[in-house]
């Protein structure tokens, strides 16, 4: 398709105003690109250390877990994508419903936006908390 | 109207719907995403649920068909799902027809060449010698 440059393009983040609905779509996207670029790069990296033998996997460990400015790279990556992946599931569940028609209501939809922020950060603490041993 | 198609009976005699194959490609990403949703839950259980995270548990928990099958999936379904997605930004960025077309071909080759690799690990791990 041609497009006459002459026109302007659809308003963008910098114009229209900010609300839960926008900032969850955009969430989305950011979270799937991170998801689909740093996690399955880190993710196949895994793999391959793992089938590659005991030396390749000190090496991927060690990068893993070597600290930035006194934190672990491992807390700003991983939890990162942790809570991608709850954000992304969340707002993708969100999709999925607003898909089948519902959920457009102004107050139902503002509701969902807000409960799929407030949830991804509850379940990244919960994940996390899972995987440190805190109950165990 | 069977599922992938983009138009009601209505919408084919107005000349409606998707101009390309935009229904298939509507309807994988969903069913990816379900998918991806549940191997994903299954993939955050398992690490919880093993006792260590090091290399010889890693291997034996890859090495039994309760974990190759699950991972196998999750692999394969993950780099469509994340190449689709990413495909469906690249359109609403770029506008020249050509670059959305290379671009489109860049990712397709990284997904698949990537996606070959974890695959290609797996089964080194799966049907390697015992840990």
């Amino acid at each position: 398709m041609t497009r006459n440059p002459d026109r302007p393009l659809s308003p963008h983040l910098t114009i229209w105003k900010w609300g839960p609905g926008m900032l969850v779509s955009i969430l989305h996207r950011v979270t799937g690109g991170a998801l689909a670029v740093a996690g399955l790069a880190l993710f196949t990296w895994w793999l391959w250390a793992i089938a590659a033998g005991p030396n390749e996997y000190e090496k991927f460990v060690s990068v893993i877990s070597s600290e930035t400015y006194g934190i672990p790279l491992v807390l700003l990556v991983l939890v990162g994508l942790t809570w991608a992946f709850w954000q992304h599931t969340l707002s993708g569940i969100r999709h999925m419903v607003m898909d089948s028609g519902a959920g457009f209501e102004l107050r139902i939809n503002r509701l969902f936006a807000v409960m799929t922020i407030a949830g991804s950060l509850f379940l990244t603490a919960l994940t996390w908390a899972l995987l440190m041993g805190v109950w165990a | 109207m069977s599922v992938g198609e983009t138009s009601t009976p209505l919408g084919q005699v107005r000349g409606t719907g998707s101009a390309k194959h935009g229904g298939e490609h509507w309807v994988r990403e969903r069913l990816t995403s379900a998918a991806s949703l549940l191997l994903g839950l299954w993939l955050l259980l398992s690490l919880m649920l093993l006792p260590r995270l090091d290399r010889l548990t890693l291997t034996e928990w890859l090495q039994a068909p309760s974990g190759a099958v699950p991972m196998a999936l999750l692999i394969v379904i993950g780099f469509i799902h994340s190449v689709d997605g990413l495909k469906t930004a690249v359109d609403d960025y770029v506008h020249d027809q050509g670059g959305r077309l290379l671009i489109h071909g860049i990712l397709t080759f990284v997904g698949i060449g990537a996606g070959s690799v974890a695959l290609f690990s797996l089964a080194k791990i799966a049907f390697g010698a015992a840990a």
